[in-house]
């Protein structure tokens, strides 16, 4: 294999921002990428992860901040000679030209002689598996295979940075997967660093190196996937890691670390993310997986006990999903080795290490965007 | 034959009424919806149409005896009258370089005015507005303002510019200032249109690519807009070939603006020769087909599909 990522050793974003008439799409981004690195940008849409992308690829000019390569700016350099590859969400293939076009498009606006130019279109069709629709033009093609053109007509030129932006938002579920394995491959295979831009947090967690979490246009995390799964931030962080259970309590005893948080009824034992204090409005994040119906093979733990009434049970395979309500009203998702009645009255717990308690800071709805104002009238 | 395909045929045939199988087949009541397009087409196009073909082949006695050829000395007469048939030459050098020159403005302007600017609107409202003028109101306009003694001629002497007024009325230059007043809109409009139907991310995934704006346009850009253009080319060329008004009105009508649509009037209301104005008439639509193959033709080299927008 002779394409290969061109070298460089640190990239740096430094205090980037981007607004639009006033409105901050993307304030005040800070991070610092090692070669060889596979960085995902995660946030719901309107988060400014696709702004920062577009900053990055030289598509929208910074408002503030810079970026450097190895010290040298880059953020002056127009998109045509920042030598970064892209891959759209819409792929945005040339619909005139063949796949072999395509992926030979970038280099010849290179100049590269006819020869190397044959070869390197070549390697990179056979990169991707493509070698049968060569001669196909992007109509032609199904999704995952004009999106595998898109990567390869990317990695040909053999970029500093590849650039994703959603790419894989637009397949069905199964191609996806594979999709990812397949972009894990060829970032490893040719030594890539990658920018990767996604609202799908499994995505990120399983593909990157590195997660950016972004709300707003601002950073609320960043790190390891491990980091962020296990010990997200805030609880917003924590809503978009997979805690799905979010609940407003009230902190009723403070012990360190360990509190103890009440809403009407349902008590749990939990661990403080951020500093509480007693009687204080606190948001509790637990994973369904971490919030378990008692059985004679499910014990207690931690001296964790409270009750709810099961509204929904649904089968998930080996075990159980069930839809809680506890006394104060909040719908809560457990899950469940055995399948309750639905009505009952069940007695659930959680390790005191995996209940989460953030800092409140009750948002003002109408701060929401409609997707997150969406969610929490679901919630409610 | 073996039992199963008669099996698949039998379950093949439809049980449904007649009356549902030939509404599957979309023949139903609404198809009545069409009688007043149809009556309108037959009344007003097919039969002044193929009257007017008729009348062709009943040339005037005048006619006949000067030009001979018997039931054709009509189009004996069109092809070798030369004062008929050198109007094809100047109608064309009408037409085509308006309806060139239309097109060819329009892609730069519609191209700035696909991005967002403040002003953007009042501009784009200040290009379409001449359609909505007339081309009488167009022709008075130039008259006034570019007459021998037009506010641009007086200013321009004021300003010292020029000594002598410029004559840019009353013969070829008229007519072509008026087709581009009133066939730019069109071809703006349309070529916006054909612009906004291109994904701006193909753009954008050029240049990542490392092309600068002059390569976008050539190798990205102009291939996807050509069909565009090409229809956008031969509406406004069809426009401009049948003018009629401005190049009597600010043109040089019996001289170097003599277009066909003239030709063909003179033969009618002053000859009241209606077969010389028929045949004159089957000649204009019979050239302006062959232009618009000889385009389309081009375009069926080009790439048709697609262009990935929401055009």
């Amino acid at each position: 294999m002779t394409i290969s990522a061109s070298k460089f050793e640190l990239l740096e974003l430094q205090g980037v921002g981007r607004s639009f008439g006033g409105i901050d799409a993307l304030a005040d981004l800070t991070l610092t990428v090692r070669a060889g690195e596979f960085i995902a940008l995660l946030g719901p849409s309107g988060c400014g992860k696709s702004t920062a992308l577009n900053c990055l690829a030289g598509l929208l000019p910074l408002t503030h901040g810079q970026i450097l390569i190895d010290g040298k700016r880059v953020d002056t350099v127009a998109a045509e000679n920042r030598g970064f590859g892209m891959v759209f969400q819409n792929y945005a293939l040339f619909p005139h030209l063949t796949v072999e076009k395509n992926i030979a498009f970038g280099l010849q606006m290179r100049s590269v002689p006819k020869v190397e130019l044959k070869r390197r279109v070549a390697e990179a069709i056979a990169l991707v598996k493509l070698e049968q629709h060569a001669k196909k033009l992007p109509g032609q093609l199904s999704g995952g295979q004009q999106q595998r053109v898109a990567i390869a007509r990317a990695v040909v030129l053999e970029p500093r940075l590849v650039l994703m932006d959603e790419p894989l938002s637009n397949l069905d579920a199964k191609l996806r997967l594979e999709m990812r394995t397949e972009i894990r491959r060829l970032h490893q295979s040719l030594g890539l660093t990658t920018i990767y831009v996604t609202h799908d947090q499994e995505e990120a967690l399983s593909m990157a190196d590195r997660l950016v979490v972004l709300r707003e246009g601002r950073v609320l995390q960043i790190g390891t996937p491990e980091q962020l799964h296990n010990n997200p931030e805030n609880w917003y962080v924590a809503d978009f890691m997979g805690y799905r259970n979010i609940i407003d309590m009230d902190v009723t005893a403070v012990n360190g670390s360990a509190v103890t948080v009440a809403n009407k009824g349902f008590t749990l034992r939990g661990t403080a993310v951020e500093p509480a204090a007693l009687g204080e409005k606190v948001r509790a994040a637990i994973r369904p997986e971490d919030l378990v119906v008692v059985s004679p093979a499910v014990p207690v733990q931690g001296g964790n006990s409270t009750t709810a009434t099961v509204s929904v049970v649904e089968y998930h395979g080996r075990e159980f999903a069930v839809g809680v309500t506890t006394p104060g009203g909040w719908g809560l998702h457990v899950r469940s080795d055995h399948a309750p009645v639905v009505g009952s009255v069940v007695e659930l717990t959680a390790d005191p290490a995996r209940v989460l308690v953030f800092r409140a800071d009750r948002i003002d709805p109408a701060t929401l965007s409609a997707e997150e104002r969406e969610l929490a009238e679901v919630r409610r | 034959m073996s039992a199963p395909t008669i099996g698949r045929l039998q379950a093949t045939k439809s049980t449904a009424s007649l009356r549902h199988r030939l509404a599957e087949r979309g023949i139903d009541n609404s198809l009545l919806l069409l009688v007043p397009a149809l009556i309108f087409a037959l009344a007003l196009f097919i039969y002044p149409f193929s009257y007017g073909i008729g009348l062709t082949f009943q040339p005037s006695p005048a006619i006949q005896q000067k030009w001979g050829g018997g039931a054709f000395a009509n189009y004996v007469a069109f092809f070798k009258d030369p004062f008929v048939f050198d109007s094809i030459w100047l109608t064309m050098r009408l037409a085509l370089p308006a309806a060139l020159f239309n097109v060819l403005a329009s892609i730069p302007m519609a191209f700035k005015l696909r991005q967002r600017f403040r002003g953007r609107k009042l501009l784009t409202t200040l290009l379409v507005l001449p359609i909505t003028l007339g081309t009488v109101l167009t022709a008075q306009g130039l008259l006034i303002f570019a007459g021998r003694q037009g506010w641009l001629n007086r200013f321009l002497i004021q300003i010292g510019l020029i000594d002598q007024p410029l004559t840019l009325v009353n013969n070829y230059l008229g007519v072509f200032f008026s087709l581009v007043i009133s066939g730019f809109p069109f071809a703006f409009l349309l070529i916006s249109s054909y612009l906004s139907g291109i994904d701006p991310s193909i753009e954008a995934a050029a240049k990542t690519m490392g092309a600068d704006w002059k390569q976008r346009f050539r190798r990205v850009i102009l291939p996807l807009l050509a069909p565009g253009l090409a229809t956008t080319f031969i509406l406004t060329f069809v426009l401009a070939f049948s003018v009629f008004p401005s190049a009597r009105l600010v043109g040089d009508a019996m001289g170097s603006t003599r277009v066909m649509a003239l030709m063909a009037y003179r033969a009618f209301g002053e000859q009241t020769d209606y077969g010389m104005a028929a045949t004159i008439a089957i000649m204009m639509g019979l050239i302006e087909l062959v232009v618009i193959a000889v385009v389309l033709l081009w375009r069926s080299f080009l790439y048709k599909g697609s262009t990935g927008g929401k055009g």
